[in-house]
């Protein structure tokens, strides 16, 4: 494996040196460095020529001065790491260190999520194969797959942005809408959920109150105005997950595994108050990372304790409820500042963000800036979201697909396991092999996406950077866009192969 | 499962739960077929791809005949009464005239922008060059790809390891990314040149699927028999390989134009791709979304010429990969199955099995 791992590794470096070497003379080529002073008039031509000659060191040939380029990386300029500096002599390094921060945001976040609905969706479908259910999602995934992102986002900015700020003056669901939502969640879901006319009318009957229910609490408590779980929400929604984890990872018959979530999910709602009226205000960024890191860890333990003979799988259970469990808290408590943030006077009423990465000059706690900071993620993550969840839901489907029509998992269902696990334990892990791959090739995909979505949304992030770079025909920041890009791009590629050779047994490494 | 009466064939439908007689209407039905009969008795059978083909056939009619095609100084011009870029008084207060109850299409169906150029002759002009754009990007990049990926996987060794880390150093670079580069450059010299410079970026894929291919079908005995019988390379390649892994190189081919459209609205917006004078579905939104609040219809006709086309495409591209995968079946419909269930046969068990292996991804 250690031969497979530093070969591979090897290899990747020498394709991304040229890769790299590619990109720095095509950028070079794209144009000429100097257009504007040349056609410009002043009076100083000459010698500005000159500045930028000596600046970008343009009289050595593109050939070579890539090589500078890569002596500056290497330290070898005597500045230790260095990408050189812009047209208008701002050293790219810490233009990058400024723009990577926004965009790997954005990216992480929009492949997170794409990544975990596509295969929730994917692995759905493909259970409930040529249902009303599975045909909705497959013409949608093909609409996703046909839309220009540069066009969706201006669509959101338009509805999602302006027209919900425009509801949030006056939050009122008319009644008729609330019947009409109900209705459609409960066909929704009843196409979902498989079996006789009985338990689909039965289904369809529950979701339709739940969400009409919901609906008319949001409605008649103004929630909009004061958004809020509270603590009724939270203990439901935690006994909710407690159950819900339980049956997916370990199956309901494990009763220690759902004892132990049950414990977890009654902790967090007895430091619900606490949190709430006294710990949250003592939080910042960090402290709140290693909070939730403690509670994943202080959850697992509890599983591992009461885990019985076999532990893993209910301290992993565990581990996963107390970290939903606590996303709920804590999202109650981003919540609860919702209606300061709203009113305050950079915001103005209008909370979703068309533009930007953050509200210039906002003052406030830990939570009010982690509200700022969905609200201008929440359009360019949806784009993002929107085109490669349809990739993502296609492939988890037809993996899935083509694993349940193995042999094994006759053999699985014939030896009278649950259907549960031969589709958690059987099939679902065999179909994720081919889905980790394509995932993670997809990750340069999305970053170039990225470039347009930020431009849509006025983001000053790499793709900024891109762009004024090649506009000004100058490949340093053009290259630190790639170095962090392609950078990445491979990277996954190696991941990729690893996980790879390390899920499927048949691919031999050495 | 003998009790069971021999299905009433069905167009269109396969029934569920009679595995034993299911290959031999199979074979009833393809005996005496060539390939490219099965494949296209298959396709049509995809009722979306056909709808799609159709609609596909549509716009590429309406594009061209409206406003005329344009190659260098040749311009037959069309049927439309206005042309893409000249502007002219400005009526209704430019808002579109296209009306369903009662039918009309009035002067300007999509509407005017400020300088009262007509929107649906420069949709047409956009759709046009964008579909020119996909073609040859389309051929161009299939090309490349298929003969890379089939000296590749047919010559294997070190021409495989010098053409496959090329492959990878392309693939490195995202494709929007290089095309803007490039775009920057070549994009001034018009269309077909963004065109071949897209088809010149796009091939890695398709290449590296290829080439997947060529090294499976090598090793197969018809491959050994020609080249016992004394073939040389260049045959095997072309006469015997190729045409085995042709279904592989037209489903992808299809799908990669339905991302050459999307890449070059994308670069059109970043204002990389199609330059001023001419137009592109993807320049003509980019010129005009900050105009979405007052002339939303400057932006809703290009955007939906774009999906059409894409959407189009990849049904189409769907078609093909069912028609040419030997492992589809058709689909069970809502009444096959309720039958299935009344013989005693759980159609899931039946899933279960083998012979009803089923890929539509």
């Amino acid at each position: 494996m250690a031969t497979f791992v530093v070969r591979r590794l090897i290899a990747s470096i020498f394709i991304f040196i040229a890769a790299t070497y590619l990109m720095y003379v095509l950028t070079a080529f794209a144009g000429d460095p100097l257009e504007d002073l040349r056609t410009g008039n002043a009076p100083n031509k000459l010698e500005l020529i000159e500045a930028r000659t000596r600046l970008l060191n343009l009289d050595v040939p593109v050939f070579l001065r890539y090589f500078i380029w890569l002596g500056g990386i290497f330290g070898l300029t005597g500045k230790g790491f260095d990408l050189g500096v812009t047209v208008q002599n701002q050293p790219v390094t810490v233009l990058l260190a400024q723009a990577a921060g926004s965009t790997l945001q954005l990216v992480t976040l929009a492949s997170l999520i794409a990544i975990i609905l596509g295969v929730i969706v994917g692995i759905t479908t493909a259970l409930r194969q040529y249902s009303g259910y599975d045909y909705g999602v497959t013409f949608l995934s093909f609409l996703f797959f046909s839309l220009p992102i540069f066009w969706v986002a201006v669509l959101l900015k338009q509805y999602l942005a302006i027209g919900f700020n425009d509801f949030l003056r006056d939050p009122h669901i008319e009644w008729w809408v609330i019947v009409a939502l109900a209705i459609l969640a409960g066909l929704i879901w009843g196409s979902i959920i498989p079996g006789s006319l009985r338990r689909k009318a039965i289904t369809f009957g529950i979701a339709t109150l739940a969400t009409g229910g919901v609906l008319a609490y949001i409605e008649l408590s103004d929630w909009f105005k004061y958004p809020h779980i509270g603590l009724p929400g939270v203990a439901v929604t935690a006994i909710g997950i407690a159950f819900g984890v339980t049956a997916i990872s370990t199956g309901l018959r494990r009763k220690q595994a759902l004892r132990a979530s049950l414990v977890v999910a009654g902790i967090g709602i007895a430091i619900y108050f606490p949190f709430m009226a006294w710990l949250s205000f003592y939080l910042d960024f960090w402290t709140f990372i290693l909070l939730a890191v403690a509670t994943v860890a202080i959850s697992f333990g509890i599983g591992w304790f009461m885990g019985g003979d076999d532990r893993m799988p209910v301290a992993r259970t565990a581990a996963i409820v107390g970290f939903l469990v606590g996303g709920i808290i804590a999202l109650d408590r981003f919540m609860q500042v919702w209606d300061d943030y709203a009113a305050s006077g950079r915001i103005k009423g209008r909370p979703i963000a068309t533009i930007g990465s953050q509200t210039p000059g906002l003052e406030g706690s830990l939570w009010v800036h982690g509200i700022d900071f969905f609200t201008h993620l929440l359009l360019p993550t949806v784009a993002l979201i929107l085109i490669s969840f349809a990739s993502y839901t296609r492939y988890s489907r037809a993996s899935l697909l083509e694993v349940m029509n193995q042999d094994y998992i006759r053999t699985a269902r014939a030896k009278g396991l649950t259907e549960r696990t031969v589709v958690v334990r059987h099939a679902f892990r065999n179909a994720l092999i081919p889905i980790a791959t394509i995932v993670a090739f997809d990750i340069g995909g999305i970053i170039g996406g990225a470039v347009i979505t930020e431009r849509v949304f006025g983001w000053t992030g790499m793709g900024a950077l891109f762009q004024n770079g090649l506009d000004h025909v100058d490949p340093n920041p053009v290259m630190a866009f790639f170095l962090v890009t392609g950078g990445l791009a491979i990277l996954f590629n190696l991941i990729a192969d690893l996980v790879y050779a390390g899920l499927d047994p048949r691919i031999r490494v050495s | 499962m003998s009790n069971i009466p021999p299905p009433v064939e069905e167009p269109g439908h396969h029934e569920p739960g009679v595995t034993e007689n299911e290959n031999a209407i199979e074979l009833k039905e393809v005996a005496g077929l060539s390939q490219g009969q099965i494949v296209r008795r298959r396709f049509f059978r995809h009722r979306g791809a056909l709808v799609a083909m159709f609609a596909l056939a549509f716009i590429i009619l309406l594009a061209f005949t409206s406003v005329g095609p344009q190659f260098g100084s040749w311009k037959p011009g069309g049927w439309w009464q206005y042309t893409w870029n000249v502007a002219v008084d400005i009526e209704n207060g430019g808002r579109p005239t296209l009306s369903l109850f009662p039918f009309s299409i009035g002067n300007h169906p999509f509407g005017q922008d400020e300088v009262g150029r007509d929107i649906f002759a420069v949709v047409m002009r956009g759709t046009q060059q964008s579909l020119m754009i996909m073609v040859i990007t389309g051929l161009i990049a299939t090309f490349i790809g298929t003969v890379v990926g089939a000296i590749s996987g047919y010559y294997r060794g070190w021409t495989d390891s010098v053409l496959m880390r090329f492959t990878d150093i392309i693939i490195t670079i995202p494709v929007i990314v290089i095309g803007a580069v490039l775009g920057r450059r070549f994009g001034i010299q018009g269309a077909q040149v963004l065109a071949i410079i897209l088809g010149l970026v796009l091939w890695t894929g398709l290449a590296r699927l290829v080439r997947g291919e060529f090294l499976s079908l090598r090793e197969r005995e018809f491959v050994d028999a020609a080249r016992v019988a004394g073939a040389r390379d260049r045959r095997i390649i072309f006469r015997h390989i190729l045409p085995n892994a042709i279904g592989v190189i037209i489903v992808n081919s299809t799908l990669l134009m339905a991302s050459a459209i999307l890449i070059e609205t994308g670069l059109s917006f970043l204002g990389y791709g199609v330059q001023a004078p001419d137009t592109s579905l993807g320049k003509i939104i980019s010129e005009n979304q900050a105009a979405f609040a007052t002339r939303p219809w400057l932006f809703w006709w290009p955007g939906v010429f774009i999906i059409a086309i894409a959407l189009s495409i990849n049904f189409i591209g769907d078609g093909l990969r069912d028609a040419f995968d030997p492992r589809q079946r058709r689909m069970p419909t809502d009444r096959a199955l309720r039958r299935a269930k009344l013989g005693k046969i759980d159609p899931n068990l039946m899933d279960a099995s083998p012979a009803k292996k089923r890929d539509d991804s």
